[in-house]
């Protein structure tokens, strides 16, 4: 799950990392009230959930409470469009407002899974305010990286060491120490799967702070988190991807007119593929899960088909001990239900095979049955052109 | 031959509730060994006409298990793992999808440092056909024989099988090592079983996008594996930055993608087909 930066700081903030002096503003009034209160010159943030806002124009400098107030009406309710959201941009409903803050240096922190070590890292970089994957690809040598112990977090030698390897000046290291671990801190106990502050900045007074934050969690441990739950922001996301995740579907709209059901995440994604290689391309990836009941099939298809570019359908269950014939059922009920009008092509393995296939040539509704991927994804391609 | 499991394999079921009874039974019907199970709060309870026990080191002690399968829902999966490793279990297949990545962080500390091999979690677990299966796959799909099959999915596995037993293909033990972040038993793993086991002739190995094991198995193939490998990548047309399904199955600032993938299985000799319905003849025309 992914959060504002401004619901990111508010955590950093209760972990002891500086972050700057700054409210959430929603209109143009409360961005002036907020600019008020923090003396007149404000930094305007637009709150989206996508990195790439300074050169979108989501990112302003107020002098005055007055023009936070006149740059807050012009960003309010705009379509910002940056590298990581599509050309269809995202609108703003929410604006962060800040104190400025007089730059010195621009450092990178973030932590995140290493997977093949089997621990959380904490990586630091004096090539901060730029993108990290960017320096990852050009001079990785300028990224500090230490492998934390569960439990133990980031300790403090290892902090101490990627400061002064970061070139931050001695009496400055204490803090900026004192931040990192901070940020390890609030990573571990958030329950987070990346926590990335970029930049980092050294004030010209000799102070440490976090000018910007993203946090994002592991939805597997929500549960654990009900305050983090509340900070959902369904506005950002698809609605299709929204209403699939109250069934517990996992659903992605891609751009194509070949809608897929599929059980299971890799026969998803290789079904995607085999779409692709016969010509086609897949609306979406829908993983209806490995045991597919009628319930969930009948969810799965309500939201495939409300999606407008869906020309054909290919559901591609591999069943198993699941039995064929009950899943034809719970599709010849799910399309009779919602009145499916797009042709469908079904793949189905499993026990009882060839009484499924007789529950769906008999129900008069318009199934093409298939033997096999390849079959299949090459009837479903020519039925979408 | 087979790796990790046979008929004579001694196994009690973890998380002995409905769900985990329904596989259990089929398991026993396949001819595996299972020889009770643990639910906390249910010990002298019979669940499958099998015993319960409250913790899982009275029922190493009554029952002298090598195995466990674990169907615990995921707040308690990662305890019930360390539980088994710590009772001295050899082998511990997780079946449970959805597990705080945080739990396997802290468990995979522990684990590291034991004797206990695990499974999973996210996995639909092993089968070595014609002899015994320890997970939720269907046994029939598979055909005792000399392939050995390692892969990160489910379904897909199934599917790779079906191609495989169809053309007359058997298998030594297939592995579904799981989709999550941390997984006890990787690729690399899994395949070096199967190079070191007579009973196997040819592996199969059957990834998807996403971090970096499947580069990792390619370097060991290269290395020091001389039988024939096959190999597929699900998720040649995944858009970056999104997560399929799987924890594990994302594509992020570049890297994890399935042509990267392929480009290092070919290099390391491994043959790659390039649809997932030509897994099983490109293993035939390999092999035969």
């Amino acid at each position: 799950m992914k959060i504002h930066e401004y619901q990111a700081k508010e955590i950093l903030r209760r972990y002891q990392v500086p972050v700057p002096r700054g409210e959430a503003a929603f209109t143009a009034e409360e961005a002036f009230q907020v600019a008020q209160r923090l003396g007149g010159s404000v930094v305007v943030k637009a709150q989206i959930h996508a990195g790439g806002r300074g050169k979108g124009g989501g990112v302003k400098i107020a002098p005055s409470a007055e023009e936070a107030r006149e740059i807050a009406s012009r960003m309010l309710g705009m379509k910002l469009v940056t590298h990581q959201t599509g050309p269809e941009g995202r609108i703003v409903e929410r604006l962060l407002i800040e104190e400025t803050l007089p730059i010195d240096r621009e450092l990178y922190l973030g932590v995140v899974l290493d997977r093949a070590l089997g621990k959380n890292v904490f990586m630091a970089s004096k090539a901060g305010g730029v993108e990290i994957e960017e320096v990852a690809r050009q001079t990785p040598e300028l990224i500090l990286k230490q492998a934390m112990d569960p439990g133990a977090g980031l300790l403090g030698f290892e902090a101490r060491r990627m400061a002064f390897g970061m070139g931050i000046p001695a009496p400055v290291v204490p803090a900026a120490a004192a931040a990192m671990m901070a940020l390890s801190t609030a990573y571990e106990q958030t329950d987070a799967s990346l926590a990335e502050i970029n930049p980092f900045i050294l004030t010209k007074d000799g102070k440490v702070c976090a000018l910007d934050a993203k946090m994002n969690f592991d939805d597997n441990a929500l549960y654990r988190h009900p305050e983090i739950v509340e900070l959902r922001d369904l506005k950002e996301e698809d609605p299709l991807e929204v209403e699939a995740g109250k069934y517990s579907l996992n659903y992605i709209k891609l751009d194509g007119s070949v809608g897929c059901m599929v059980n299971g995440a890799g026969l998803a994604m290789a079904t995607m593929d085999i779409i692709k290689f016969a010509g086609g391309s897949p609306a979406n990836f829908l993983d209806v899960g490995g045991g597919a009941s009628a319930e969930q099939v009948k969810n799965a298809f309500r939201i495939l088909i409300s999606d407008p570019h869906v020309k054909a359908v290919l559901v591609n269950v591999f069943g198993g001990i699941l039995r064929v014939d009950s899943l034809a059922t719970g599709i010849v009920d799910a399309a009779r239900a919602l009145d499916v009008k797009v042709p469908i092509v079904l793949r189905l393995e499993g026990t009882n095979v060839e009484k499924g296939r007789q529950i769906l040539a008999e129900s008069g509704l318009n199934f093409t049955v298939a033997n096999g991927m390849r079959e299949a994804a090459e009837k479903v391609v020519k039925l979408a052109q | 031959m087979s790796v990790l499991i046979d008929e004579t394999t001694r196994v009690i079921v973890q998380g002995f509730g409905k769900q985990g009874a329904f596989h259990a039974e089929q398991c026993i019907q396949y001819g595996t060994k299972i020889v009770g199970g643990v639910t906390p709060g249910k010990g002298g309870a019979t669940q499958a006409g099998l015993p319960v026990f409250d913790t899982v080191a009275q029922a190493v002690r009554e029952l002298e298990p090598t195995a466990s399968i674990v169907f615990v829902p995921p707040a308690g999966a990662a305890d019930a793992i360390l539980e088994a490793a710590d009772a001295g279990l050899a082998l511990v297949v997780c079946i449970t999808e959805g597990i705080p990545v945080r739990d396997m962080v802290n468990a995979w500390r522990f684990l590291r440092n034991s004797k206990t091999r695990l499974i999973g979690p996210n996995c639909p677990g092993i089968i070595s056909p014609g002899r015994a299966k320890l997970g939720i796959m269907p046994g029939y799909i598979h055909k005792r024989g000399e392939v050995g099959l390692v892969s990160r999915s489910g379904t897909l596995t199934y599917e790779a099988v079906g191609q495989l037993s169809a053309l007359g293909i058997g298998q030594s033990t297939c592995i579904g090592i799981g989709g999550d972040p941390i997984i006890g038993t990787d690729f690399v793993d899994a395949i070096k079983l199967f190079h070191e086991d007579p009973g196997t002739q040819a592996i199969v190995m059957i990834g998807e996008i996403g971090g970096s094991a499947e580069e990792q198995a390619a370097a060991y193939i290269k290395e020091h594996v001389k039988k024939p490998v096959v190999g597929f990548v699900a998720g040649q047309t995944a858009p970056p930055g999104r997560r399929m399904g799987h924890a594990g199955a994302i594509i992020s600032g570049g890297s994890g993608t399935a042509a990267e993938k392929v480009r290092a299985m070919e290099k390391a000799g491994i043959k790659v087909a390039k649809s997932p319905a030509d897994i099983g003849a490109t293993v035939r025309a390999l092999i035969y």
